[in-house]
C-alpha cells in the first residue's frame, strides 16, 4: 500500500538521520532519557508510598476502633485533650458486657523492655500487655501458633506471642513456639508467631510487639499507664452504627453530662487515611509536575534539533518536492524522525529506569507500575510528535523552488 | 494534442511594497511529443521562470497552461507535485542527488513516491541504471562518483517514471566539455527512442544539439526556430571528426 511505502521510506531516512549524527541524536535523546527516568521512578516512588501506606493502613483494622484518650489526627489545641481524665482498665470489660454491636473488646496497655533469648537480645521491644479477645479485636489475624485463652489471660500466665521481626532477632534458626523468652528478666513462653506485616508505621503492626496477658503485665511492670481499648465492629457495614453505640456507652461509663462533648476520641484506620490521602495526592502532583519539567525540556530539546534538521535538509526536501513528495510525505519523514528519537529516548530511560526502581523497592516496597511503562512510551510519542510538528510543517510548506537554490 | 501548451503565460514576483518584477510577460507556445527543444537566453531573460513553470514547480500570475490537455495553472500544492512525479523527469546543473542514498536508492525515490512497490521499483531502477551504463554502480553513494556518472544517474532518476517529458536544466554546466558531450549523446540517445526532452542553457554550443531553439528576452519569445538537420550538431559527429 502506497501509505506504508512512504511510512518505510520515512523510517529508513529517520534511522539513517540518526545514525549519521550520532552525537547529536545521543545528546538530544539524552534529555528524554532523563525525563523518562525521573517521571518513571517518581511515580514508581508514589506508588510505594501509597503501598506502603495502604498496607500498614489495613494493619489497623478497616473494622477496629481505637477508644481512647488522645484522637490521632485532630486540628485543636492538644490542650484540650491532655486534661482529659485518664483511661481504666474496667472500661474495656464494660464495654463488652453493653455493647451489642461489637464482635470483640481488648484492653492494651505498652511499655518498652529488653528480650533475650540465650544469646539473642533485643532492646527496647514494645511489650503489649492485653486480654485474649486481643485476637478478634484487631485487623491482624494471622498467626502461626495461638494466641492466648482466656484462662491463661485471665491468670496472668507467662505466656506470649511475639512479632515477626521479634522472632527473626531472637530465633535466627530455630521454631521460636515452646521456647521461653525473658522480657527484662522475667520468663514468657511463647505460643505464637504473627505474619509478618510490614508498612510505614512499623511500632503498630504486629512485627515488633510481644503481647502478654495484661494481669501478668501489670504484676511485672506496673499498671499505672496508658490504657486504649480495641473494639471491633460485628461487621464493617455495621461500623457506623457501632461507632455510635460505643460513644454513648463510654459517654455512660465516664458519667458525660447531655450537651457536654465526649472526653474522649474513637480513633479509625479511616482517619489516617483521610489525613494521608489529600497530603499524598499533593506530594504526587508535585513530584510528577517537577520531574514532568525535565521531560517538557527534553521536548524542546528534540524540538531544537528538528529545526536544525529541517534547516540543514532544506536542499533534500526540495528534490523530494521536486520529483513528487507531496506535502504531507514530507511531513511524515521529519515526524517520524521526531518520533523515532524519543521512542528510542523512552525506551533507554525505561531500560535504565526499571533496575533503578528495583533498589526504590528495596527501601520501600514498590514495582514499576505496569501502566507508567505504557504511559511513559505514549508520553515520548507525544512529545517527539507535538515537538516534531512545528519544524515539519515548516518542511512541508516550504516552496520547492527556494528549496532547491538552498546551498 | 501538444504535450506543452503555453497561453499568454505571465509571471510576477512582488519584491516589497510597490514593486513588482515582471519575469515572464505573456508567453504563447507550444511543444509535442518526441520534440527536442532548446530554451535558451541571458541571465534574467525568465528561463529559470519559464522552466519552474514548465515544470510544475511553481503556478503562472496569468495564462492558461495546459499539460497534455489538463490545466495545471491553477492546480493545488499537492496535485503540481503528483503531475511532476508521473509526468516531468528533472536533470539538475547540480545534479541534485540524495547525498546519503546509493545510486540505485535515488532512482528509486519517484517510484517511491509514486506507490510502486518494493519489488517492481528496484527492478525498474535496476533496468534504468544499466541503460545509462551504470549498472555496476548501482550501490555507490554519489560522492563515489565522478561528475558525469552523477548526472547519468540523475537522468536515470528522471527516466525512471517514464515521463511525458524531461527537463534538463544546464545538465551540463558543473562537467567538463568531454563528460558535458557524452551527456548529450545520452540526450539524444533518448530521444531517439520517443522521449520528449526540454534543454534549459545559456550556452549555444550545448543548444544547437536541439531540433528547436526558443531565444527569450525580457520575458519574451525572441526566437523560435527549427533546426534543420544538416545544422544539428550530434555526439556521433563529434566522435567521429
Amino acid at each position: 500500500m502506497h501509505f506504508w511505502t512512504e511510512v518505510k521510506e520515512g523510517l529508513l531516512i529517520s534511522f539513517r538521520a540518526i545514525r549519521t549524527n550520532k552525537i547529536r541524536s545521543v545528546l538530544t535523546t539524552l534529555g528524554i532519557v532523563i525525563g523518562i527516568v525521573s517521571v518513571t521512578l517518581m511515580a514508581t516512588a508514589i506508588e510505594g508510598v501509597n503501598r506502603a501506606f495502604d498496607k500498614s493502613a489495613a494493619a489497623f483494622g478497616t473494622d477496629v476502633m481505637y477508644v481512647e484518650k488522645w484522637p490521632w489526627v485532630s486540628n485543636e489545641d492538644w490542650t484540650t485533650f491532655r486534661n482529659r481524665r485518664e483511661f481504666k482498665m474496667e472500661y474495656a470489660s464494660q464495654l463488652d458486657r453493653q455493647a451489642t454491636l461489637l464482635s470483640a473488646v481488648a484492653p492494651v496497655m505498652n511499655t518498652r523492655r529488653i528480650l533475650k533469648y540465650n544469646n539473642n537480645q533485643m532492646e527496647m521491644a514494645l511489650i503489649s500487655g492485653t486480654t485474649s479477645e486481643f485476637i478478634s479485636a484487631s485487623g491482624n489475624t494471622q498467626l502461626d501458633g495461638r494466641f492466648f485463652s482466656d484462662e491463661e489471660s485471665d491468670g496472668g500466665r507467662p505466656v506470649c506471642v511475639i512479632g515477626a521481626v521479634v522472632a527473626e532477632n531472637l530465633f535466627p534458626s530455630e521454631d521460636p513456639i515452646g521456647k521461653t523468652i525473658r522480657v527484662a528478666g522475667f520468663p514468657y513462653t511463647v505460643l505464637g508467631v504473627f505474619e509478618k506485616q510490614g508498612g510505614l508505621f512499623g511500632e503498630f503492626t504486629s512485627d515488633t510487639r510481644v503481647f502478654i496477658p495484661i494481669h501478668s503485665f501489670i504484676s511485672n511492670f506496673g499498671g499505672r499507664r496508658y490504657i486504649y481499648i480495641q473494639a471491633r465492629s460485628k461487621s464493617l457495614p455495621l461500623l457506623e452504627e457501632a461507632k455510635i453505640e460505643v460513644e454513648g456507652i463510654m459517654r455512660k461509663i465516664r458519667q458525660v453530662q447531655p450537651g457536654v462533648p465526649s472526653d474522649f476520641s474513637i480513633n479509625q484506620q479511616e482517619l489516617l487515611t483521610q489525613t494521608f490521602g489529600p497530603i499524598s495526592l499533593v506530594i504526587s502532583g508535585i513530584g510528577l509536575f517537577i520531574t514532568g519539567l525535565s521531560l517538557f525540556v527534553g521536548g524542546i530539546g528534540i524540538m531544537n534539533i528538528m529545526f536544525v534538521s529541517v534547516t540543514e535538509r532544506t536542499k533534500e526536501i526540495g528534490i523530494r518536492k521536486a520529483i513528487g513528495a507531496i506535502r504531507w510525505t514530507n511531513l511524515l519523514l521529519l515526524l517520524l524522525e521526531a518520533a523515532a528519537l524519543c521512542l528510542i529516548g523512552g525506551t533507554i530511560g525505561l531500560g535504565i529506569a526499571f533496575p533503578l526502581s528495583l533498589i526504590v523497592d528495596r527501601i520501600l516496597p514498590t514495582a514499576m507500575p505496569l501502566s507508567v511503562v505504557f504511559i511513559a512510551i505514549a508520553i515520548s510519542l507525544v512529545v517527539g510528535v507535538v515537538s516534531g510538528f512545528l519544524p515539519a510543517y515548516r518542511a512541508a510548506k516550504m516552496d520547492p523552488v527556494e528549496a532547491l537554490r538552498y546551498e | 494534442m501538444h504535450v506543452i501548451e503555453f497561453t499568454n503565460i505571465t509571471k510576477t514576483y512582488d519584491m516589497g511594497v510597490a514593486q513588482q518584477v515582471q519575469a515572464l510577460q505573456g508567453i504563447t507556445l507550444a511543444i509535442d511529443k518526441n520534440e527536442y527543444v532548446a530554451i535558451m537566453g541571458p541571465s534574467g531573460s525568465g528561463k529559470s521562470t519559464l522552466m519552474n513553470i514548465i515544470g510544475c514547480l511553481d503556478t503562472p500570475t496569468s495564462g492558461q497552461y495546459l499539460f497534455n490537455g489538463v490545466n495545471v495553472s491553477e492546480m493545488d500544492d499537492n496535485n503540481l507535485a503528483r503531475i511532476r512525479n508521473k509526468e516531468i523527469g528533472f536533470v539538475f546543473q547540480t545534479f541534485n542527488l540524495l547525498a546519503r542514498s546509493d545510486a540505485l536508492h535515488n532512482v528509486e525515490l519517484p517510484l517511491i513516491y509514486a506507490g510502486i512497490s518494493a519489488t517492481e521499483r528496484r527492478d525498474r531502477a535496476r533496468k534504468t541504471l544499466e541503460h545509462v551504463q551504470l549498472g555496476d554502480r548501482a550501490h555507490h553513494k554519489p560522492n563515489e562518483l565522478s561528475g558525469g556518472q552523477r548526472q547519468r544517474v540523475a537522468v536515470a532518476r528522471a527516466l525512471v517514471t517514464q515521463p511525458s517529458i524531461i527537463l534538463a536544466d544546464e545538465p551540463t554546466g558543473n562537467l567538463d566539455s568531454r563528460t558535458g558531450e557524452e551527456i548529450m549523446g545520452l540526450f539524444e540517445e533518448l530521444h531517439s527512442q520517443g522521449n520528449t526532452i526540454i534543454l534549459v542553457t545559456h550556452e549555444a554550443d550545448i543548444a544547437e544539439h536541439a531540433h528547436r531553439i526558443i531565444r527569450l528576452r525580457d520575458g519574451k519569445v525572441e526566437t523560435d526556430v527549427r533546426v534543420p538537420p544538416e545544422k544539428r550538431k550530434t555526439y556521433a559527429m563529434k566522435k567521429a571528426s
